[in-house]
């Protein structure tokens, strides 16, 4: 099932519905990468609040596509980690390593809004 | 007793079949749902490497009892072709095909027990063990 990524304004906003194959992830990764450029986005929020699971691959996956977006021009923002998702990632010992994480898609808008003001 | 569940592993797709089927029977031997998703990483861990090192293979996942204690066993089986050095495997950030997932020392990171018996040619089998607290 492919991720769909909205518009608003200079920001992109993808919602992961389902759990996602490894393939959905990668196309996931090319489009996002595609439509930074096709419509100048500037920042990126990717709300995983639907994600019950989040393995190795998928947490390193979602790391690379927020690097590739930034090589793109975009901040991305990585909202709605569940509590139990998050207690899994510290005990497999992975890290997003400097990808912004919020609480919400609102509390993701929020930080990217202050981090283009503090530009 | 709830009837063990047994998953083929073929397809990318078969990986969430099996972490939604111990998840499922995690849930319903009642474990916390903190635990259920621990469990269901550790199989998305295991299956995952199943995939990559022996192209099919299968979870089983049932319910298990020691004196008082209940708990949940996952078994990942495939007749892949084995892991040459067992510790190596377990090692962190150890891959022979440059995957992204930290398999197996992932997995077992997840749960409480851990056991990997592998023969080179022959397969390898992952029993693994978690309790409800």
């Amino acid at each position: 099932m492919p991720v769909p990524i909205l518009k608003q304004g200079d920001t992109l906003i993808a919602s992961i519905v389902a759990a996602l194959s490894d393939d959905d992830l990668l196309t996931f990764r090319d489009d996002l990468a595609q439509k930074i450029g096709s419509v100048r986005a500037r920042g990126v929020v990717i709300d995983v609040t639907a994600l019950d699971v989040l393995d190795s691959f998928a947490t390193r996956t979602l790391r690379g596509i927020a690097y590739t977006a930034k090589l793109r021009g975009a901040e991305t923002v990585i909202v709605g980690i569940q509590p139990e998702v998050a207690y899994t990632l510290v005990q497999l010992g992975l890290t997003l390593d400097g990808v912004p994480t919020a609480l919400d898609l609102e509390e993701g808008l929020a930080l990217l809004a202050k981090r283009r003001a503090a530009r | 007793m709830t009837a063990d569940v047994k998953i083929q592993i073929e397809r990318e797709i078969d990986i969430i079949a099996a972490r939604q089927a111990g998840r499922q029977l995690a849930g319903k031997l009642g474990f916390s749902s903190t635990d259920q998703t621990l469990i269901a990483t550790a199989i998305s861990e295991v299956a995952r490497n199943i995939l990559i090192y022996a192209h099919h293979g299968e979870i089983v996942v049932g319910a298990i009892e020691d004196g008082p204690r209940t708990g949940i066993q996952v078994i990942a089986n495939d007749e892949g072709p084995g892991i040459e050095n067992v510790e190596l495997a377990l090692r962190d950030g150890y891959s022979t095909k440059n995957s992204l997932g930290l398999g197996l020392p992932g997995a077992r990171r997840l749960m409480d027990d851990f056991a990997l018996a592998s023969e080179v040619g022959r397969g390898t089998r992952v029993t693994m063990k978690k309790w409800r607290r």
